[in-house]
């Protein structure tokens, strides 16, 4: 099981160190503090938006979560501050996608 | 350790030309050799800075331009490869591995190094237009500034690249028409972008005793900052300064023994209208939060003391090339060779490269 067999499911988990417990992001084998394995946290995760922009009809924004960030899409004009899920996630044509609301 | 020297350049237009890398790559050396009646006998090494995916482009420029050097290959960092590189000829010199290194950057307009396929958490978002739309919003709101503050960048450095025979920008533009130009996001219009294109920029570095028998005016590299904070945008700590750029800045500096306000004629990586104020506070030539305000103060002044040459807006972006091309700039203002561009007593001058979203920089201090 890793991060990304899980998002092609369409699942978000963040991934975590078994050794020194800290958040590992970007998704990695190994921990980038102690060098570690790596496993992945379940979870709803919530996320605070902390910027956001705009392409055409479609909003997209910067979510962290702990010490985790993505880009993400949001249907409805977000607020800096605040909170949010991922609603889909997933692997299309290669490339990951967030969605959040 | 001895002391590296800048001994030639060479130079090629900037165009949206589909001309092959090689060939790119041989036309901007071939202008160094030509115009500076260096012996080709002399060069110990060759560096060629590229993100293309072409193979072995060291040993075939050394090829096709008659070089026999002992070192040659590639070196590869996005948008910061040519500074990078000129780092890497400066260690083989000053580690006493190479007298006289040429250092050659090309790219064609077509790039693969436009995006940074490994940074998955860009999600679908990963064209660099998102993220210096989460720069400019984040510094608009943080510095409240307005999107007519920003457009002075452009209208500056596309009015700088007229005067400039290799820019691919030909034509000025007002405030008007940049908030007039296709909105690419809500806060990234289509002039806020350096544009990617084919071109070109060479440069030969010597040790001190090389550069005195191969040039009349070397210019001197004697600042050297690096700094990599990450490689993924999302591990960016502030979205509103260039933490990369602040410590590389700091240390160039330091190493040149100089400060900020010493510093005569600068080019600055404006990938997009943002990054040059950002760069400009992070690297300590104005205040935080000041950037916008310096940029009015050039733009009403008409100054041509940063980025002369149009900078990456106005000349255009063959990424492995634009290092070395903003090199090629300050050491021709250094040496009063500038032109119509001409920063008058340019003694001082400091080159700033970055790559992906302020994530890695170089600052390079040159002095006459």
């Amino acid at each position: 099981m890793t991060f990304e067999s899980e998002l092609a499911g369409g699942r978000f988990c963040i991934p975590e160190c078994i050794s020194c417990k800290k958040t590992v992001w970007p998704p990695a084998p190994r921990c980038s503090h102690c060098l570690g394995r790596v496993r992945l946290q379940d979870g709803n995760h919530t996320g605070t938006v902390i910027e956001f922009s705009k392409k055409e009809n479609e909003y997209f924004c910067m979510v962290e979560f702990g010490a985790a960030r993505i880009m993400a899409g949001i249907k409805h004009s977000p607020k800096v501050g605040q909170k949010v899920r991922v609603c889909r996630c997933g692997i299309r044509d290669g490339d990951y996608y967030f969605e959040v609301e | 350790m001895t002391r590296v020297a800048i001994a030639a350049c060479g130079i090629i237009p900037f165009t949206r030309n589909d001309q092959s890398i090689e060939s790119a790559l041989l036309e901007s050396a071939a202008d160094l050799f030509k115009s500076s009646q260096v012996d080709r006998d002399s060069v110990d090494a060759v560096l060629v800075s590229t993100n293309s995916n072409s193979k072995y482009l060291a040993p075939i420029l050394s090829e096709t331009a008659g070089l026999r050097p002992d070192t040659a290959h590639t070196v590869e960092n996005l948008c910061n490869s040519g500074t990078n590189a000129m780092v890497s000829g400066y260690s083989y010199i000053a580690s006493g591995l190479a007298d006289v290194v040429l250092v050659s950057g090309a790219e064609r307009y077509d790039s693969p190094g436009q995006v940074l396929k490994w940074d998955r958490s860009r999600g679908s978002f990963m064209h660099p237009v998102f993220w210096a739309s989460m720069l400019a919003k984040s510094y608009k709101r943080r510095f409240s500034v307005s999107d007519e503050q920003l457009a002075m960048v452009p209208v500056k450095n596309h009015r700088h690249a007229r005067d400039n025979p290799n820019a691919i920008s030909k034509k000025a533009c007002s405030i008007q028409d940049v908030m007039e130009s296709k909105k690419i996001t809500d806060d990234i219009r289509l002039l806020d972008c350096s544009r990617s294109c084919t071109g070109s920029a060479s440069i030969l570095l010597a040790s001190e005793d090389a550069a005195r028998g191969l040039c009349k005016e070397p210019v001197w590299i004697t600042g050297i900052g690096q700094k990599t904070t990450s490689a993924g945008f999302t591990k960016n700590e502030s979205l509103s300064s260039l933490e990369s750029t602040r410590i590389a800045a700091d240390a160039a500096l330091h190493m040149a023994g100089h400060t900020p306000k010493e510093i005569d004629v600068a080019e600055i990586h404006d990938a997009f209208s943002v990054c040059e104020p950002m760069a400009l506070e992070s690297i300590g030539l104005c205040g935080s939060g000041c950037g916008a305000d310096m940029v009015k103060h050039l733009y009403d002044t008409e100054s041509r003391m940063i980025n002369p040459r149009g900078g990456l807006i106005g000349s255009g972006h063959p990424l492995g090339a634009t290092g070395i091309a903003q090199a090629v700039e300050i050491t021709q203002q250094l040496r009063a060779k500038a032109a119509k561009r001409q920063v008058d007593g340019a003694r001082i001058g400091l080159v700033h490269n970055m790559s992906a979203a302020g994530t890695s920089s170089t600052v390079l201090v040159l002095e006459r």
